[in-house]
């Protein structure tokens, strides 16, 4: 029983991380209809800067001095610079990449190699840049433990899944209740007849990218919180089992993401605890074909209809 | 005679290609650049199949590759060679010459049923989807092969070397040269012969417009399961030469950056251009095998003019930025690539006199 409950926690934990990067996606495809697919890159990115950052604030570039903040200020500091500057890198990506093929009203799959080779550049030019020597990041907060009973919990785990909530709920909020919310859907559905409304379509593409890029600096945050070692190839296969959690829950529905997120965390944590764990990958992309096969457009999502 | 001009120029060259290698004028280094150019072109005139001529986004070419390099090394190491694991040679190592065809057309053979991953979703789902699916097809394939202990796992695969060696004590000549010099051809043929057939032409039209190529007649599930196995098969072939060509795979080398290279010779040629995609192949290999030597003098050179860090070297890794920074570009100002859909042929109308195509 108490092993049961450890290895929920564990999935919630997980799954958190898949929410809030499946977010990302899905916003983006939501708008857009493209995947982009330098997002899990992204959220890699996420991880450096946030590293960089703890570490400016704690005094290694000679920017500050050492041990002048106390670690929970310089969390709250870190969090709120990391989500600025990883959006600023999804932004400068749009602005580079995507947006110029969108102004050409270029093929749709255009659009979509390139993400994949922006990806690519952001893993290998980090590798290039920083060497493949892996960093380690420090430890802010204290670490607490709370056991109730044989299960314990660390005040980092709650964190981390009261975060993807949190994200979540602001998110929905965003979407359906503001304005900018309806100017997003509005895209999604007609994005030849939204400019004609007087609504400035860059502005809400970008807005979308900042918001989808921010949560995955936070993403990347909380992760190397949790698993302090970064390596440049991180951001790449949690992207893509990301984006399959987007996938098998609709992609372009928040509640899809979020819930296909923590989908893939229980799936995983319970193929770890019962099969050997090298299996994990494969049975974890096997369940998404199965999905897939079986939904064709995931389990939120709305049928297309083609007119002919 | 004239018609037949570019057979005999493609005869001739193949001729003087295993003649130079034998008489050892080309040295190893070249004779590798021009066997991993012939892998390249079958893995990109494969891949065209798909990407091109389909107008699907298929993007884990290389998973195939993967099943064709280990299950056609499975059987001739099994068979021809004495191995720590599967013990002593089944057959004679001599009957390697003559049965080493077979092996890689097993390989093939295999990895076109695990087309099959691919080709049987996308009866339903096209476009993004269909990509997700590749790439998974793509990761499982890698992640099956890594928890298969006996046949080396993560540490991969090797032996293949005995092999050809077995081979060349039969009769000494460059085996693995011929071997990809004949597969090179015979993919292209085929490829060439099929989607000018008036079967395969049901694949241009599927491209085009699915809804109205079903109206019209063209069995579109049957003629995306012929595409997918057919290039997955083709790509398994690659995998096959390229194993015994390198005499060491693990599964690491055939993971997405393989895979991107496929896309970029494709996307680099021209979609549907098969044309292109022999020539974008060419390209490609010399620009890496360039890019090897380039990167070193470059690195030389920006240190000697100070503009970087004495700490700081530019290292190979560099290549992986390039690539596909070179493939952002071309999405950017051309994306269309040379070709563009043509053939040569129709880019350079008084090629038509050289060859008899029907």
């Amino acid at each position: 029983m108490e092993f049961l409950i450890q290895n929920i926690f564990n999935a919630l934990q997980w799954g958190s991380f898949y929410a809030l990067i499946a977010l990302g996606y899905t916003l983006v495809y939501g708008v857009l209809l493209l995947i982009n697919f330098a997002h899990g890159d992204i959220f890699m990115v996420g991880a450096y800067i946030a590293f960089f950052v703890t570490a400016f604030l704690l005094g290694d570039f000679g920017g500050m001095a050492s041990g002048a903040l106390p670690g929970w200020a310089i969390l709250a500091l870190a969090v709120p610079l990391t989500m600025a500057l990883t959006s600023c890198v999804g932004v400068t990506l749009e602005r580079i990449a995507y947006r110029p093929l969108r102004r050409k009203g270029a093929h749709r799959l255009y659009v979509v190699i390139t993400a994949l080779m922006c990806g690519l550049v952001l893993e290998n030019g980090n590798l290039a840049l920083l060497g493949a020597s892996r960093k380690k990041f420090p430890e802010l907060v204290d670490k607490a433990i709370w056991t109730f009973g044989e299960v314990s919990v660390t005040n980092l785990k709650v964190a981390v899944i009261v975060a993807a909530v949190a994200v979540f709920l602001i998110l929905q909020t965003i979407v359906t209740r503001t304005k900018i919310g309806m100017a997003m859907r509005g895209i999604s559905y007609d994005k030849f007849a939204i400019p004609l409304m007087g609504i400035p379509v860059d502005s809400i593409i970008v807005f979308t990218f900042v918001l989808g890029s921010g949560f995955a600096g936070l993403a990347g945050l909380l992760f190397a919180m949790s698993y302090p070692i970064l390596e440049p190839y991180m951001g790449a296969l949690i992207g893509w089992k990301a984006f399959i959690a987007a996938v098998v829950g609709g992609i372009g529905d928040i509640r899809g993401a979020f819930l296909g997120g923590f989908l893939l965390g229980f799936i995983e944590i319970g193929v770890a605890a019962v099969f050997p764990s090298t299996l994990r990958d494969l049975l974890a992309f096997s369940i998404l074909l199965v999905i897939l096969w079986w939904k064709p457009t995931g389990l939120f999502g709305v049928a297309k209809t083609t007119k002919i | 005679m004239q018609k037949y001009t570019f057979n005999a120029v493609l005869a001739m060259g193949a001729i003087v290609i295993v003649a130079l290698s034998y008489y050892e004028v080309l040295d190893l280094y070249v004779q590798t650049v021009l066997m991993l150019m012939g892998i390249n072109i079958i893995l990109s005139a494969s891949l065209n199949l798909v990407n091109g001529y389909m107008g699907e986004f298929s993007c884990g070419h290389a998973g195939f590759m993967c099943v064709g390099a280990y299950v056609s090394s499975l059987v001739t190491v099994i068979l021809f060679t004495k191995d720590k694991v599967f013990g002593a040679p089944v057959l004679d190592p001599e009957l390697a010459v003559w049965f080493f065809p077979v092996a890689i057309g097993i390989g093939a053979a295999v990895a076109a049923l695990t087309g099959l991953i691919v080709a049987l979703p996308s009866f339903k789902t096209r476009g993004d989807y269909l990509a997700i699916i590749t790439i998974a097809a793509n990761y499982m394939v890698i992640s099956a092969i890594e928890n298969m202990d006996f046949i080396g796992g993560p540490r991969g695969f090797q032996g293949m070397k005995r092999v050809v060696n077995s081979m060349t004590d039969v009769i000494d000549i460059p085996w693995m040269m011929i071997w990809i010099i004949v597969g090179t051809v015979f993919s292209v043929w085929l490829l060439r012969r099929f989607v000018s057939s008036t079967y395969g032409k049901g694949i241009i039209a599927i491209c085009q417009d699915e809804v109205a190529a079903e109206i019209m007649s063209v069995d579109t599930n049957r003629m995306k399961l012929a595409a997918f196995m057919l290039s997955s098969g083709l790509a398994g072939l690659a995998g096959g030469l390229f194993a015994h060509v390198y005499g060491y795979i693990n599964p690491q080398s055939f993971n997405i950056l393989k895979s991107t290279e496929c896309l970029v010779m494709v996307y680099l040629g021209g979609m549907g251009s098969l044309s292109g995609s022999v020539l974008s192949a060419v390209l490609f290999t010399l620009l890496i095998e360039a890019l090897r030597f380039f990167i070193p003098e470059l690195n030389a050179m920006m240190h000697g003019i100070g503009i970087l860090p004495d700490s700081y070297e530019i290292g190979q890794v560099w290549k992986w930025v390039i690539i596909p920074m070179v493939l952002i570009l071309l999405m950017q100002f051309r994306p269309e690539g040379i070709l563009g859909n043509k053939e040569l042929a129709d880019v350079f109308p008084r090629l038509r006199k050289f060859y008899s195509f029907k």
